[in-house]
């Protein structure tokens, strides 16, 4: 698995439980991807060499910055755009050589929502079911369209439908032919509360069922909330591919709120060496370090506290969010 | 073969059709009526007789090729424009089928609509005028041909246009100038001299006559040219079609 390791970062060379699942046998690969690259006609290098294993039935968000080959990377896959060299493979058929048995496996909702305006719903759901090849199967459709909530919303042409009804149906087109494999390309930029609930929800029965989900997004939050693993790309490059609770330990810095029982007006002299934010009101201080460090200095830490007289009311840990651990990757490789 | 795909291709683009009925059915019924009020009534009745025909019964078969050609153009090509328009086109391009498969479900469904519209305008034409077809089997071979032919001509051009613009640049700028200056309404051997020689370089003249031969039997120019024109225009649009194809111009980046 050579495709996954991290670039661009030093991290420990001691293996993390995620590079631990990478390099298992259990679960099988159901997209590589390797060296893949793809220049536009206007010189524009959007994939710089992209190799990526993907496992069957995970959830890997693809995290990246706007303009960062996202979905040139997604459309390649898929077959929308071709690639300028390297190859992927998609459930064991090369995605240009077999292209339509590797088709047949993935399913796609785009970015755009994209449809035919006076189509009924549930005719554009049949068709793209045709369109992959497969016979009709009305029970099918019905399922999908009820979990989507969009049963009642059938026979209404698709211009009468709201913006997060549309993103809806583009679900259910990508989803009535069954795919193994989903790619979800910035599924709830602008989709309102309920919708992203839904689809987190839609994304963890599909986990269920095995089906493999590759998510684009810039909300890390989302991220955080469902994917098993992470990839940060940025300017058509992978910066690196790990395990989300792997990375946030591996890379996390964690906060630490010390909350005191009187104010005071500065830190004390005796712990300048700890580099301590004071807050506004001086009730409490915080304290930034790192968890992968030898010695993370809390030890130390408390018992200057107590011997500078500070008395404590309370202490909290935080951990960093992938957020911040992606804003650091993307500048560490902007620098 | 990915029949499944072709088959919801093709019945996809029929339901546009069928959705608007009223253009597709009403339209040329009314055009033409038009065209035999206009034609048949106002200059027939001065006319009278083209080659021991009746004038009205004479612009059937040109009128049937106008319409037809027209339609062709227009269905096959915004089949395929609207898509890339609106963006639906993602979809063709990451399902598994062959861009001859696309083909196959677009130019057949414009080939379906075009036969459609020229099968009611001969039974409108038929209310008005006497008509006898001599060759039926010739009728519908060519009737089939021009439908195919100039479907995949207009599935060329919404590959190739980018806007609405062009894609009615064609057929407006080109398509209708040359059916008109083609011997729809009138019978080469009417023209002086050079004029006729002229018209012997558009393409659309060899339609036609050939189409005119099989209802009347008489024919502008002799029928294997006719064949041999319709012939070589399907096989230069199938070399484009496979060109794009291969190139996968103006669609897959």
């Amino acid at each position: 698995m050579l495709h996954t390791e991290v670039r661009e970062l030093k991290l420990p060379d001691t293996p993390s439980p995620g590079m631990r699942v990478k390099s298992g046998d259990t679960m099988p690969a159901i997209v590589e991807v390797n060296d893949l690259r793809k220049t536009y006609s206007g010189g524009f290098e959007a994939l710089k060499g992209v190799s990526l294993t993907i496992q069957a039935g995970e959830i890997l968000a693809l995290l990246g910055p706007n303009g960062a080959g996202k979905t040139t990377l997604i459309s390649t896959l898929c077959g929308i755009t071709q690639p300028s060299s390297g190859s992927a493979i998609v459930g064991g058929h090369d995605i240009q050589k077999d292209f339509r048995e590797a088709r047949r496996l993935i399913g796609l909702v785009p970015q755009e929502v994209a449809l035919e305006p006076f189509e009924k719903v549930i005719n554009t759901v049949r068709f793209s079911r045709g369109l992959f090849g497969k016979p009709r199967n009305d029970a099918l459709i019905e399922r999908i369209l009820r979990q989507l909530t969009l049963w009642d919303k059938r026979d209404a042409q698709i211009k009468e439908l709201s913006g997060g009804m549309k993103r809806r149906v583009l679900i259910a087109k990508a989803l009535c032919h069954e795919p193994r494999v989903l790619f979800l390309d910035e599924p709830t930029a602008g989709v309102d509360v309920e919708l992203r609930r839904d689809m987190w929800q839609i994304v963890e029965e599909l986990r269920q069922d095995g089906v493999t989900i590759i998510l684009t997004t810039h909300y890390i939050e989302e991220a955080e909330a469902i994917a098993d693993r992470v990839a940060v790309i940025n300017g058509g490059e992978i910066l690196l591919v790990e395990q989300k609770a792997a990375l946030m330990k591996q890379l996390g810095r964690k906060v630490l709120r010390i909350d005191l029982t009187t104010a005071v007006q500065a830190v004390p002299e005796a712990l300048a060496g700890y580099d301590l934010e004071l807050s506004a009101d001086g009730t409490s201080l915080t304290y930034t370090y790192d968890t992968r460090a030898e010695r993370t200095g809390i030890t130390r830490l408390l018992q200057d506290l107590a011997g500078a007289g500070l008395s404590l009311r309370d202490i909290q840990t935080k951990e960093s969010s992938l957020e911040e651990i992606f804003v650091g990757l993307v500048k560490e490789g902007a620098a | 073969m990915n029949f499944l795909a072709i088959g919801a291709i093709y019945k996809f683009e029929m339901a546009r059709f069928f959705r608007t009925l009223l253009q597709s059915f009403v339209s040329p019924v009314l055009s033409t009526s038009l065209y035999f009020v206009v034609f048949g009534a106002a200059i027939g009745s001065r006319i009278q007789e083209v080659e021991g025909v009746s004038y009205g019964a004479f612009i059937v078969p040109g009128l049937i090729m106008l319409s037809v050609m027209t339609q062709a153009i227009s269905a096959a090509s915004f089949g395929i424009y609207f898509p890339k328009f609106i963006g639906t086109i993602f979809e063709l391009l990451s399902a598994p089928v062959t861009f001859f498969e696309i083909v196959i479900g677009y130019v057949g469904a414009a080939a379906t609509k075009a036969l459609f519209i020229g099968t009611v305008i001969l039974a409108t034409a038929a209310l008005f005028v006497d008509l006898e077809i001599q060759y039926p089997l010739a009728m519908v071979a060519f009737l089939l041909m021009t439908c195919i032919s100039f479907s995949l001509f207009g599935f060329i051009i919404g590959i190739w246009a980018q806007s609405f613009e062009q894609l009615q640049l064609v057929p407006l700028l080109i398509v209708t100038p040359l059916v008109f200056l083609g011997g729809s309404f009138y019978s080469i051997s009417m023209l002086p001299p050079v004029w006729q020689t002229i018209t012997l370089f558009n393409p659309v003249v060899y339609l036609v006559s050939g189409f005119r031969w099989s209802f009347f039997g008489q024919a502008d120019v002799s029928i294997g040219f006719s064949l041999f024109a319709i012939a070589a225009f399907t096989a230069i649009c199938l070399f484009l079609v496979w060109r794009i194809f291969k190139t996968g111009y103006r669609i897959r980046s």
